[in-house]
C-alpha cells in the first residue's frame, strides 16, 4: 500500500467512524461491527487503524469518550459525537457525495466530452 | 507489566481520581481481544485458538498502544494546562471580587505600593543611565580620559583645577604621535569661554556656546554627522575655511530641522563660518563632558593657534581593540616623563593618569546613586513590611472565611494561591500606577537643565527600567502575600469556626506579629531618615558657606561687546553701558567680568617680584578680568586697598587686585598691597585685597584668586552682573533697551538671578537631598500607617478587656495612657533598632557629608524625636477610641468589633 491511498483510506474512516456514531454511542468493537454490516461486509476495518483514528478523533474534540458498561456486564469505552464532530460529518459527507458523484460521471461516460468552443 | 511499574507515583495517584490514559488504553484494547474472541468462540471455535487467531487478526498490538498512549498524553497535556489556566482565570476573578469588596483595603495597598515602586524604577531608570549604560558612542569601553597634573601635590592640583588637569598643543601633538595602544588619540578644548559668541543674521540675536574639537574628534568617538560632513584636516588649521557642525536640538530649534541650513553662512560673534553637518540627536555634549551646560555649535580647533594658550586641551583616546586602560597607562608612564626630560622648556609636567572615559564621567556620582538605590530598596522592604501587615490584618478578618472553605475542602495550596492571587492583582496595580507615577518623575528630572549631573537627561523608563519594576513588583507580591500565608495555611478549623476566629491565644500572638512587622517598619524608617537628616544638614551647611559673595539680589546677563578686539573702543563701551544701568531705577551697582565664580574656571602663575620659587611651586590662581565695580555687584568684600578705576587703562600702570588667600600664601606673612607681581609679561601692582570667593565650588576651600581690569586686558566673554533689590523680571526690559540703543546685536537673553549660579553648582547634592528627603518621608508616612493599623487592631481586640478594667474604675484618661504608652514601646523598640542601624549606615555615607559628622547627634535626636511623635500622633485616634470604649455595650460582648 503506499501513501497516498493510505492517507485516502484514512480520510475515509474518519467519515465512517463518525457517520456510525449518529445514531449513539458505541465501543470500538462496535464500530467495526456496525461499519461491517451496514456495507454488508465490503468494508472491513482494521484494528489497527480503528482505534488510533478513534483516538486521533477524540483528541481533535470531535469525539467524545465515556465508560459504560456492555451488553455482557463488562467495562467498555464508548463515543459519542460531539457537536463539532457532527458538523465535520456533515461537512465531509457533502464533499464526500461530490466526490463520488463525479468520480462516477467519468468512470459512467461512454464518449468524450463535446469540444468547447472558447 | 514492567511499563506499569515505571509509570510515576502521580499517575498511579491520577488513576484513583480518573485519569489514567495508559491504563484506559489498555483496557479498551483487552475489551476489543475479548469480545472478539467471544465472537469466534460462539461461532464454535476453541477458546485457544479463538485467542490466538484474535490477536493475529489486531495485528501489531504494541505498536498501536504505543500510538495511542503518546496521543493520550498530549490530549492529557492540554487538558491540564486548560484546567490550570482556567483555574488561574478562577483565582483572578475570585481575588478581583473579593478586593472589589475591600475597596478601601485594595486602594490603601496600591497606593503604598504605587508609592514604592515609582521610588525603585524612578531611581534605577536614573542609576541606569547614569553608571550602568555605557555612553551613547560605539565600544565606548575603549574611550580612555586624560588626567595630566599627577606630577603635583593634590593641593596644588586642587588649587589649579582644570588648568593643571589638561595639556598644550605640544603635548597632545607629541604623545599623539608616539602612543601605540592607541586607535586614536583626540582632544578639545574645555575653556568652553573661548568659544561662545552671538549668533546674528535675518533673526533675533541669540547667545550661543561652541567648543573647539580637534580635527578627529568626532570619529574618534564614533559620532558621525545626521546630515553633511566632518572637518576636513585643512579646517584645522590657520586659514583653512571656518566651518561649523551644529548640535540637532539648535538646528531644531533655530533652523526648524531643515537640511537646506548646510552650506548656509552663519555670523557668530562677528565671524562668518559655514555650516557643514548636523550632530547626531543622540549626541549631547554637555551631557557626558560639562554636566548642566548646552551647546550649540562645533568647531575644528585650530592648534596653531592654540599653541600659545598654555594648557588648552582634554584629550581623549580611543584603546586598539583588545587593550585595557592598564596598557594604556603603563604606556603613558613612560612617555609623558620622557616627554617631560625632552624638553625643559615646557611649562609643566604632564605625567598623567589614565581613566576610563565612563569613570571619567560618572564615577564621582557612583557612591550618591548607590546610596540612593539602597535608599529605595529600604522603601521597597518597608512597603512590603507594611502589606504584610495588612494582608495579615486582613486575614485575621478573614479567618473564618478561610476555615469555612478549608472544612469544604479547599486544600491548602488552593488558599495560598487565592492569597498570592490577590497579592499580585495590587502589586501588577500597583506596578502600573507607580509606572505612571515614575514617568512623571523621569520626565520632571531629565527636563530639568539646571541639574549638573551627567547623562541624566537620557534618563528614561526603557525596556530594562519596565523589566526591573516587573522584577520588583513580582518579588514584593510574593513577600508581602506569603508572610501572611505562612499563618494562614495553619488554621485551627475547629477551634476557628467555634469561636468566630478571635480566640484570645491567636489574637495574641497575632498581635505580636504585628507588633514585631512595625517595630522592623520603623527601624527601617529610622535608617531612611537619619540618611536624610545627615543629608540636609550637610546641605544646610553648605548653602550657609560664605561663598565670598552674595548671591541674593543681583541679577546676571550675558552680554555681547562690540568692540571687534580694539581695547579703548570696549571700555568706552563698557564705561557707556555701565552708567547708564547704573542710573536705571531700583539698581545699586553693576559691573562686568568675563567670567563668574562656581562657573568655568581659568588659572594663571602670579610670581610675586623679588622672591624665587621652584618651577612647580603652586603659582597659580583663578583669574577673572572685571570691570570697575564687578566687585561690588558681586557683593564682594574690598577688605584693603581700592577697586579698579576707569583710569586704570593701557597708559598706566598694570594692576591687579588678589584675594586674602593668594596674599597669605604669595607674600607669606608680608603685606602684599602695593608690591609689584609677574603676571604672564607685565609686572603689576596689588592695588586691593578682597575676602576669598568659593570659585570652583561651594564645598572646595578658597584659593587664591586674581581680578584684572577689563582696561589692561582681553576678556574671554562678558558677564553683566546688577546688584539692585528688584527682581530680573522688573529690570529685564529697561537693561535689554540700554544695551541695544548702543549695540543693536545684543541679544534678548533672559536677565537671570545670580542665585542660579550657587543653585546649579549644588544642585547634585540637591538632586540626591531631595531624593533621599522624598524616600523617608514616605517611609515615615508608611510607619504612621503601620502604628496606626497595629494600635486599632490591638483595641478593636481587647474592646472587652478595656471595658472590664473601665467597669472597675479605670478612667478614661489611664486606658488612654494605657493604649499610647503600648504604641510608643513599639515605636521606641523600632528607634532603638533603627538608630543602631542608622550608626552603621551613616558611616557609608561619610563621602557624601560635608562638615557634617555622620554620628551627627542633633540629626539622631531630632529624627527619634520625630518618629516617636507622629508614632503617638498616629495611635492617637485609636487611642481616643479605646478611652470612650461604653463598658455596658463591650461587656455585652455583641459590641461592634469594627
Amino acid at each position: 500500500m503506499d501513501k497516498s491511498q493510505l492517507e485516502l483510506i484514512r480520510g475515509t474512516l474518519d467519515v465512517l467512524i463518525l457517520k456510525s456514531l449518529i445514531w449513539g454511542r458505541l465501543h470500538g468493537y462496535a464500530i467495526a461491527d456496525l461499519i461491517r454490516r451496514q456495507t454488508d461486509g465490503t468494508l472491513l476495518v482494521e484494528e489497527g487503524t480503528l482505534y488510533p483514528a478513534l483516538w486521533r478523533l477524540e483528541s481533535k474534540g470531535w469525539l467524545e469518550a465515556e465508560w459504560g458498561l456492555s451488553g455482557n456486564n463488562r467495562k467498555a469505552k464508548y463515543y459519542i459525537l460531539t457537536p463539532e464532530g457532527r458538523r465535520q460529518l456533515r461537512l465531509a459527507t457533502r464533499t464526500w457525495q461530490a466526490y463520488a458523484d463525479a468520480v462516477a460521471k467519468l468512470l459512467s461516460a461512454t464518449r468524450p466530452p463535446a469540444i468547447e468552443e472558447s | 507489566m514492567a511499563r506499569e511499574r515505571e509509570a510515576p507515583l502521580w499517575r498511579r495517584y491520577a488513576r484513583l481520581l480518573g485519569a489514567n490514559p495508559q491504563a484506559d488504553i489498555d483496557d479498551e484494547l483487552a475489551f476489543h481481544l475479548q469480545s472478539r474472541i467471544e465472537e469466534l468462540v460462539a461461532q464454535g471455535i476453541p477458546p485457544q485458538e479463538a485467542r490466538s487467531r484474535a490477536l493475529l487478526q489486531f495485528g501489531d498490538l504494541n505498536g498501536i498502544r504505543n500510538s495511542g498512549i503518546q496521543i493520550a498524553a498530549k490530549l492529557q497535556a492540554a487538558r491540564d494546562r486548560q484546567k490550570y489556566w482556567a483555574a488561574l482565570l478562577q483565582d483572578l476573578r475570585f481575588a478581583l471580587r473579593t478586593l472589589r469588596r475591600d475597596r478601601v483595603f485594595a486602594t490603601v495597598c496600591v497606593a503604598i505600593l504605587a508609592l514604592g515602586i515609582a521610588a525603585n524604577t524612578t531611581v534605577f531608570s536614573v542609576v541606569n543611565a547614569v553608571l550602568l549604560r555605557p555612553l551613547p558612542f560605539p565600544d565606548s569601553s575603549q574611550l580612555v580620559w586624560f588626567t595630566s597634573g599627577r606630577a603635583y601635590k593634590a593641593q596644588t592640583r586642587a588649587a589649579a583645577g582644570l588648568s593643571l588637569a589638561t595639556y598644550t598643543v605640544d603635548a597632545f601633538r607629541e604623545f599623539r604621535a608616539q602612543a601605540r595602544a592607541f586607535h586614536g588619540v583626540t582632544a578639545f578644548n574645555p575653556f568652553y569661554g573661548n568659544s561662545e559668541g552671538t549668533l546674528t543674521g535675518a533673526f533675533e540675536p541669540r547667545h550661543v556656546h561652541g567648543v573647539m574639537v580637534a580635527q578627529n574628534f568626532f570619529p574618534t568617538l564614533g559620532v558621525r554627522p545626521l546630515f553633511g560632513r566632518n572637518f576636513l584636516p585643512e579646517e584645522a588649521h590657520s586659514g583653512g575655511r571656518p566651518v561649523v557642525l551644529l548640535s540637532y536640538p539648535f538646528w531644531q530649534q533655530q533652523f526648524g530641522g531643515e537640511p537646506s541650513v548646510l552650506g548656509r553662512q552663519l555670523t557668530i560673534g562677528g565671524n562668518s563660518v559655514t555650516v557643514i553637518g548636523i550632530l547626531p540627536a543622540s549626541f549631547d555634549f554637555g551631557a557626558v563632558f560639562a554636566p548642566g551646560l548646552t551647546f550649540e555649535f562645533f568647531a575644528p580647533a585650530d592648534l596653531d593657534r592654540l599653541f600659545t594658550w598654555g594648557n588648552t586641551l582634554s584629550i581623549i583616546g580611543r584603546l586598539r581593540p583588545g587593550l585595557t586602560v592598564a596598557h594604556a597607562q603603563s604606556e603613558a608612564d613612560v612617555l609623558f616623563p620622557a616627554m617631560n626630560k625632552a624638553h625643559p622648556n615646557w611649562w609643566g609636567r604632564y605625567d598623567s593618569t589614565l581613566t576610563g572615559l565612563k569613570d571619567h564621567v560618572s564615577g564621582k556620582y557612583r557612591r550618591p546613586l548607590l546610596f540612593l538605590w539602597c535608599g529605595t530598596g529600604l522603601v521597597l522592604l518597608i512597603v512590603c513590611v507594611n502589606l504584610s501587615s495588612l494582608f495579615l490584618a486582613r486575614s485575621a478578618a478573614r479567618a473564618r472565611e478561610f476555615a469555612l472553605r478549608a472544612a469544604l475542602g479547599a486544600g491548602r495550596g488552593r488558599l495560598l494561591r487565592q492569597l498570592l492571587a490577590e497579592g499580585f492583582l495590587l502589586s501588577a496595580a500597583g506596578a502600573l500606577a507607580g509606572i505612571g507615577l515614575s514617568s512623571l518623575a523621569t520626565l520632571y528630572l531629565t527636563h530639568r537643565a539646571s541639574l549638573a549631573l551627567p547623562l541624566l537627561s537620557s534618563a528614561s523608563l526603557d525596556s530594562s527600567a519596565i523589566l526591573w519594576t516587573a522584577l520588583i513588583a513580582a518579588l514584593a507580591a510574593l513577600v508581602f502575600s506569603l508572610a501572611p500565608a505562612s499563618r494562614v495555611s495553619s488554621p485551627n478549623l475547629q477551634s476557628t469556626l467555634k469561636d468566630g476566629g478571635h480566640g484570645v491565644c491567636t489574637g495574641r500572638s497575632h498581635a505580636r506579629v504585628r507588633a514585631a512587622l512595625v517595630t522592623a517598619q520603623i527601624a527601617l524608617a529610622c535608617i531612611l531618615l537619619t540618611g536624610a537628616g545627615l543629608l540636609l544638614r550637610s546641605f544646610l551647611r553648605l548653602l550657609d558657606t560664605d561663598l565670598g559673595f552674595q548671591p541674593d539680589h543681583a541679577s546676571v546677563l550675558t552680554i555681547e561687546i562690540p568692540d571687534a578686539g580694539n581695547r579703548p573702543r570696549r571700555t568706552a563701551y563698557l564705561q557707556t553701558i555701565l552708567n547708564e544701568i547704573r542710573a536705571l531705577p531700583g539698581v545699586q551697582s553693576a559691573g562686568v567680568a568675563d567670567m563668574l565664580p562656581l562657573g568655568r574656571n581659568r588659572s594663571w602663575g602670579i610670581f610675586p617680584l623679588g622672591k624665587t620659587y621652584p618651577k612647580d611651586a603652586d603659582a597659580s590662581a583663578v583669574t577673572r578680568i572685571v570691570t570697575p565695580g564687578y566687585l561690588q555687584a558681586l557683593g564682594v568684600r574690598l577688605t584693603r586697598g581700592r577697586d579698579f578705576t576707569w583710569n586704570d587703562d593701557d597708559a598706566r600702570p598694570g594692576v591687579v587686585i588678589i584675594n586674602e588667600t593668594a596674599a597669605r600664601l604669595r607674600w607669606e606673612g608680608e603685606d602684599a598691597l602695593g608690591r609689584l607681581a609677574r603676571v604672564g609679561r607685565g609686572n603689576l601692582q596689588v592695588v586691593g585685597i578682597v575676602a576669598d570667593v568659593r570659585e570652583q565650588s561651594p564645598e572646595s576651600p578658597a584659593r587664591p584668586e586674581m581680578y584684572l581690569p577689563i582696561m589692561q586686558n582681553g576678556p574671554e566673554g562678558a558677564e553683566l552682573v546688577i546688584r539692585s533689590s528688584l527682581p530680573p523680571s522688573a529690570l529685564q526690559s529697561a537693561v535689554i533697551a540700554a544695551l541695544r540703543s548702543r549695540n543693536p546685536g545684543q541679544p534678548a537673553s533672559e536677565l537671570r538671578p545670580l542665585r542660579t549660579i550657587v543653585d546649579l553648582a549644588v544642585s547634585p547634592r540637591r538632586f540626591f537631598l531631595l531624593l533621599t528627603a522624598a524616600f523617608a518621608a514616605l517611609a515615615l508616612l508608611l510607619s504612621a500607617l503601620g502604628i496606626y493599623g497595629v494600635t486599632a487592631y490591638s483595641v478593636a481586640n481587647r474592646t472587652q478587656e478595656l471595658g472590664i478594667r473601665m467597669a472597675l474604675g479605670a478612667s478614661s484618661a489611664s486606658l488612654l495612657r494605657s493604649v499610647l504608652a503600648s504604641a510608643l514601646k513599639v515605636a521606641l523598640a523600632g528607634i532603638a533598632m533603627g538608630a543602631a542601624g542608622a550608626w552603621f549606615t551613616a558611616r557609608s555615607i561619610e563621602a557624601l557629608l560635608y562638615n557634617t559628622e555622620p554620628t551627627d547627634l542633633p540629626t539622631f535626636a531630632a529624627i527619634a524625636v520625630i518618629l516617636g511623635s507622629v508614632s503617638l500622633l498616629a495611635a492617637a485616634g485609636p487611642a481616643r477610641r479605646a478611652a470612650r470604649i461604653d463598658p455596658v455595650a463591650a461587656l455585652d460582648g455583641v459590641s461592634s468589633r469594627r
